[in-house]
């Protein structure tokens, strides 16, 4: 009995160092954000800014266009996150479904494509977006994202279609349900968590994409999140580091509140129906 | 079916080259030009400065306009050549001269020689220019650099009664170690920190005042590297003062410049070599009361010699309209907007007539020492070496590294920098 209490104990010691090692960075970055500079240069910092001031957030929005490099961030994301989802999901149903060689052959390649570098693809890339008139776009930036984006939610809705049980799809067609009405009335309401998680991902990983963005968008006006708060840092990795936190804390609200926001859905889904009552 | 999906292709691949061939000239149909300037300031008074001196430029010039774009340090050079590849660079490039020589060679920048105005060409000294000469082509402007320095507790330094050097009368790397041992004591206060996050630039720039070049072109052209008792000088001071003396702390040999500040603050350490520009953080940072003054960084059998890398401004070879936006470097780089250009970056200018200004010869804040050190600054030793970037990366970072700390000895140090080094430099000259 005390070997079980003192293992729980240990298991619940291992998830709190587990949070306080996630948490830390962000804690961190709020507290820097509201420190004044010479608390940045303490040699004991501490982790309640003893003098807060909102100083940094105003230099923030002074210096960079930070309301407009967030708004383009955002159609970037929701963009490129709609649209992935729109054309992976009817792409993963058929490769769940059929499973042909042609489509084990189309999930291989999907994973090998994941391990292509950056710098491989941006040259090409940028080329055939400057035919298609599409630098220093944010359309131009969404197609790549979405391509960049395609696989892995590929990958991921594959997954999540498998785990729908074909009989449900059966007994609707014994209903006498067309393919269709099966597709939108008993697969997709399924299938809901694992688009909304899909989404989740590519919305994230555009939303924090650099090198892209840093590549194809020239101008100021244009450029995305990211790509501005690189602009608090100086040669050889000086950084004013004061606004840079402060810009970098808000760059990171927006996905915690579409985390907020989801995530209930999520894990609802994805636990729904899971123990037989 | 077939003949369906032919001409869709043929039709896509029309539109991509009609949008090819009418591609933007920066020309239009008036007759106005307009020019991209890409530029890398990033602190809010230099970036005030570039843009008041564009919208200057502006006012003045009706049929050329700039356009000021804002770039940043970090991913410049991947930037930058995506840019070059897919035709779409800025026409006026803000840079580094240690960055420029890979543009250089590769014809993506243009030959400056015929372009730039005389009286910028006279201002700059040869020197300088040198950083930016990559075979028979001139391919940028050099117009700020920093000096190493030692920024030190004046405090701490008063109280010892050490002999405070000046650029006239410099410590000798000799009288550094003395004075560093001197100041450091055994309840964790140093002498001085080292912050050698990137230990090879620091090293070998400052190895030039003790008659250091370890890169040695021979007749045929080729570089070879060879450590000599001129490369030894430096190195073996740090290593000694970790190691031998404990004047030096150990813990922020792996730190940045700006990571050292907190304990400098603090009263940890005496000095901290840092670059210039850091003086603008120490005036930010430093706690109310703090006394620090700037100290040129110690002389060798060269004096006070150090190579630097200089900031520059560069014209793309694709662009069509070369002499203006050379018009526009001359302009920006008067020695009076230098001036504005130098305060904003806190750092030197290259140009003689700016560095006469008054506004950079003031003490307050330790301009008047950096601007008496411009005249020993030269191009940084490896920086138009080819393989230089893998070699620092691959051999010397880490074998300074681990010389620093201890874990090697100089014997060790030297065999590595010269025979892997040779082997790296070897495959870029075949």
């Amino acid at each position: 009995m005390r070997t079980r209490k003192s293992a729980r104990a240990g298991q619940y010691l291992a998830l709190l160092a587990y949070l306080v090692f996630l948490a830390f960075p962000f804690l961190w970055l709020i507290s820097t954000a509201f420190k004044p500079p010479r608390e940045l240069g303490s040699l004991h910092p501490t982790w309640i800014p003893k003098d807060p001031t909102l100083a940094n957030f105003r230099q923030a929005f002074d210096e960079q266009p930070l309301l407009d490099a967030a708004l383009n961030s955002l159609i970037a994301a929701v963009g490129a996150a709609v649209i992935a989802v729109l054309i992976a999901t009817p792409m993963a149903y058929v490769m769940a479904r059929h499973r042909t060689r042609l489509a084990r052959a189309a999930t291989g390649w999907v994973v090998v494509s994941q391990a292509f570098p950056f710098v491989l693809v941006i040259i090409p890339l940028f080329l055939v977006l400057k035919n298609l008139r599409l630098i220093n776009s944010v359309p131009g930036l969404i197609m790549v994202y979405v391509v960049w984006a395609l696989p892995f939610a590929l990958w991921m809705l594959v997954g999540y279609v498998r785990a729908v049980p074909t009989e449900l799809e059966e007994a609707a067609a014994v209903d006498g349900a067309g393919r269709l009405r099966t597709l939108v009335s008993i697969t997709a309401p399924l299938l809901a968590p694992g688009i909304v998680a899909t989404a989740l991902f590519a919305f994230i990983s555009a939303w924090n994409e650099f090198f892209f963005a840093l590549v194809l968008l020239k101008t100021p006006e244009k450029q995305t999140l990211p790509v501005v708060l690189t602009h608090f840092i100086g040669a050889e990795g000086v950084a004013d580091l004061g606004p840079l936190a402060a810009a970098a804390f808000l760059a990171t609200l927006p996905s915690l509140v579409v985390f907020a926001v989801i995530q209930k859905r999520i894990t609802g889904g994805m636990l729904a129906g899971a123990v037989k009552s | 079916m077939r003949t369906k999906r032919l001409v869709a292709m043929g039709v896509a691949l029309l539109l991509m080259g009609s949008a090819a061939c009418t591609g933007g000239d920066g020309g239009a149909e008036d007759g106005r030009i307009t020019l991209r300037f890409q530029s890398l300031a990033w602190q809010e008074e230099s970036v005030d400065v570039n843009k008041e001196l564009v919208k200057e430029w502006n006012a003045t010039h009706s049929d050329v306009k700039v356009e000021y774009v804002q770039g940043s340090w970090d991913s410049v050079h991947d930037q930058l050549l995506t840019s070059f590849e897919g035709g779409e660079a800025p026409d006026i490039i803000h840079d580094a001269s240690d960055d420029l020589a890979d543009f250089a060679y590769g014809g993506y920048l243009a030959d400056l020689r015929d372009l730039l105005p005389e009286r910028l060409k006279s201002d700059i000294p040869q020197r300088s220019w040198e950083t930016v000469t990559f075979g028979d082509g001139v391919y940028g402007v050099p117009f700020l650099q920093e000096p190493r320095v030692l920024i030190a507790n004046a405090k701490w330094l008063r109280e010892s009664g050490v002999r405070i050097p000046t650029p006239e009368k410099p410590w000798t790397w000799g009288e550094f170690r003395e004075i560093t041992d001197e100041l450091g004591d055994e309840e964790g206060k140093y002498g001085v920190a080292w912050p050698l996050k990137e230990p090879v630039s620091a090293t070998l720039n400052l190895s030039l005042a003790t008659g250091g070049q370890l890169f040695h072109r021979g007749a045929d052209g080729k570089v070879r590297i060879r450590f000599g008792a001129g490369d030894e000088v430096v190195p073996r001071t740090i290593h000694d003062q970790v190691n031998t003396d404990g004047s030096a702390s150990s813990s922020t040999l792996g730190s940045g410049g700006s990571d050292t500040l907190p304990g400098f603050f603090g009263g940890k350490y005496a000095m901290v070599p840092l670059g210039f520009s850091y003086r603008q953080q120490i005036v930010q940072q430093a706690p109310k009361g703090f006394e620090w003054q700037v100290l040129p960084a110690p002389a060798g059998a060269d004096g006070l010699t150090q190579g630097v890398s200089p900031q520059t401004l560069s014209v793309a070879e694709d662009s069509p309209h070369k002499k203006e936006a050379a018009a526009f470097i001359g302009f920006l780089l008067q020695p009076s907007n230098m001036v504005r250009l130098a305060l904003g970056d806190w750092m030197l200018p290259t140009g003689t007539g700016a560095l006469r200004d008054p506004a950079l010869r003031v003490e307050e804040d330790g301009w008047a020492i950096g601007a008496g050190l411009a005249r020993y600054l030269r191009s940084a030793p490896a920086q138009s070496v080819r393989g230089y970037p893998e070699w620092k990366d691959k051999v010397a970072t880490p074998a300074f590294q681990e010389y620093y700390s201890g874990a090697i000895g100089l014997g060790e140090l030297r065999e590595r920098l010269v025979r892997d080094g040779n082997l790296v430099l070897a495959r870029y000259q075949r």
